[in-house]
């Protein structure tokens, strides 16, 4: 029997999401100690923001708008955002090399020959939209393939570009490395920017799963399942 | 499903060898600085994995200056608690009592008026702060480095942390000797070309500008330095990690 996910693949896929999930809640609720976003170097609350949130704050001497104040979340948060942060970078560390020397990337991820073009990614998205019925597909179609790489070699490279430019001691060793991104409020803004994307990726993940059939995904992804085709025969 | 010998003698000897090597790396960690205070409970093995990193990484490294015309036109001093009497007492007299105690493992345990830092040699920088809500801002930042301070009082071998308290009773917090004896960690006095003012930390604030702004204590009036940090409040180096704060704030 094969199963559809190796069980690296497995262990790396549900780390990360555990990771993601906790990045997210604690980010979310670091957001809401200064929910205000700034372009360049410096922004505060004496300064014009590029935009704000408008929720209430954790902290009075932001001008919320509210006339109330949450309580304070940010020292757990702070402290559970790195050490999911160091989990995550583990965790995509062991993932790249294990997707390099697999072929794992090669073979599940780059688009195969013949579907580099914009008439295969337009087969897929028509697909989509007549809501056809999923088939029982051997391998990942070319949409979901540049989704793929487009979160594991963008949106996540990107994830941690701009937020190890938030930190003074980091910056201070590589200047370059928050330069590039013109400044320190961008390099926060950015970071917030490829969170929502991210986001829409996750919710689009879970209900591609959904329509594709969520337990027998989530068998494949969990105690590893037998891929489609094989499943179908068996 | 069985488990062959061989299987189970090579996981065993693999799983030896990892606790082996982690023992061998926490040894080697501690004997090179780069386990911190805080490095129990749940975010310790997180606290402890960024500390190591960063000190690995910017043990040398300069804070980022910045020109003048970068100055920011608002800076933004955070909320602070109403003054004591004893502190505006000594407001009015233009802190020329204000007072700097320098103990624990010095050579020279030393008392310093705010003419005496200055007599130490006064320097300048540009830095940004850096507040762990997201905010920031640029300054001059104008002060004695407290690296010149520590030759005058000298240091004992087992130094390892400098812990500094503010006038506001329950503040303090520690840094490692790397960051105490870093060119940049300035005894600050004036600010954008003034005095440096109250709201800010006036007359004396500690900046780190290598860490988060709650490393840069206000109102600094007594430094101890310590071989450890165990003996002070609850042995994690400030009482930040209390509170879920982690004491190292570089990121």
């Amino acid at each position: 029997m094969t199963t559809r996910h190796s069980a690296l693949l497995r262990v790396t896929h549900w780390l990360t999401f555990v990771a993601f999930a906790a990045l997210l809640v604690t980010g979310i609720e670091l957001i809401i100690s200064h929910p205000r976003f700034y372009w360049g170097e410096t922004g505060n609350s004496g300064t014009t923001p590029l935009f704000r949130i408008p929720i209430p704050s954790s902290r009075d001497t932001v001008p919320s708008g509210y006339n109330y104040v949450l309580p304070d979340q940010n020292g757990w948060s702070r402290s559970m955002h790195f050490e999911a942060a160091w989990i995550l970078v583990i965790t995509a560390l062991v993932y790249g090399i294990y997707g390099v020397t697999s072929g794992h990337f090669k073979r599940n991820l780059f688009p195969v020959s013949g579907q580099r073009s914009w008439q295969a990614y337009w087969a897929v998205m028509r697909k989509y939209l007549r809501r056809a019925p999923p088939g029982d597909e051997q391998s990942y179609n070319p949409l979901q393939r540049l989704a793929y790489l487009a979160v594991i070699f963008i949106l996540f490279p990107m994830m941690i570009w701009t937020g190890l430019a938030l930190s003074p001691s980091f910056n201070a060793a590589m200047p370059w490395f928050v330069g590039v991104l013109g400044g320190r409020q961008s390099a926060r803004t950015l970071h917030f920017f490829f969170t929502i994307l991210l986001v829409i990726f996750f919710v689009v993940h879970v209900t591609m799963v959904a329509m594709g059939g969520f337990w027998r995904r989530m068998r494949a992804m969990t105690i590893g399942g037998a891929s489609a085709g094989e499943e179908e025969s068996a | 499903m069985t488990i062959s010998r061989r299987k189970l003698i090579t996981t065993g000897l693999a799983a030896a060898a990892g606790v082996t090597g982690l023992g061998v790396m926490d040894r080697l960690a501690r004997s090179y600085g780069l386990i911190p205070p805080d490095s129990g409970g749940v975010f310790g093995p997180g606290e402890t994995l960024t500390y190591a990193a960063q000190r690995l990484l910017t043990r040398h490294s300069m804070a980022r200056e910045f020109s003048r015309s970068q100055i920011s036109p608002k800076p933004f001093p955070n909320a602070l608690a109403p003054p004591t009497d004893a502190f505006k007492l000594l407001q009015a007299g233009g802190f020329r009592d204000w007072q700097l105690v320098v103990d624990g493992l010095v050579e020279r345990p030393t008392v310093f008026s705010l003419a005496d830092l200055r007599s130490i040699g006064v320097r300048s920088q540009i830095t940004e702060v850096v507040c762990e809500e997201g905010w920031s801002y640029v300054a001059e930042w104008i002060g004695t480095p407290l690296s010149a301070v520590l030759r005058e009082t000298g240091l004992k071998p087992e130094a390892r942390f400098a812990m500094y308290r503010s006038y506001e009773r329950g503040w303090w917090d520690s840094i490692d000797l790397g960051d105490a004896q870093h060119p940049q960690t300035f005894l600050t006095m004036g600010m954008n070309d003034g005095d440096l003012p109250v709201p800010f930390g006036g007359p004396l604030r500690l900046r780190v500008p290598r860490q988060l702004g709650y490393k840069s204590v206000k109102f600094v009036n007594h430094i101890t330095v310590a071989d450890s940090m165990k003996k002070f409040g609850s042995g994690q180096g400030s009482p930040g990690p209390d509170y879920g704060y982690s004491w190292y704030a570089g990121i």
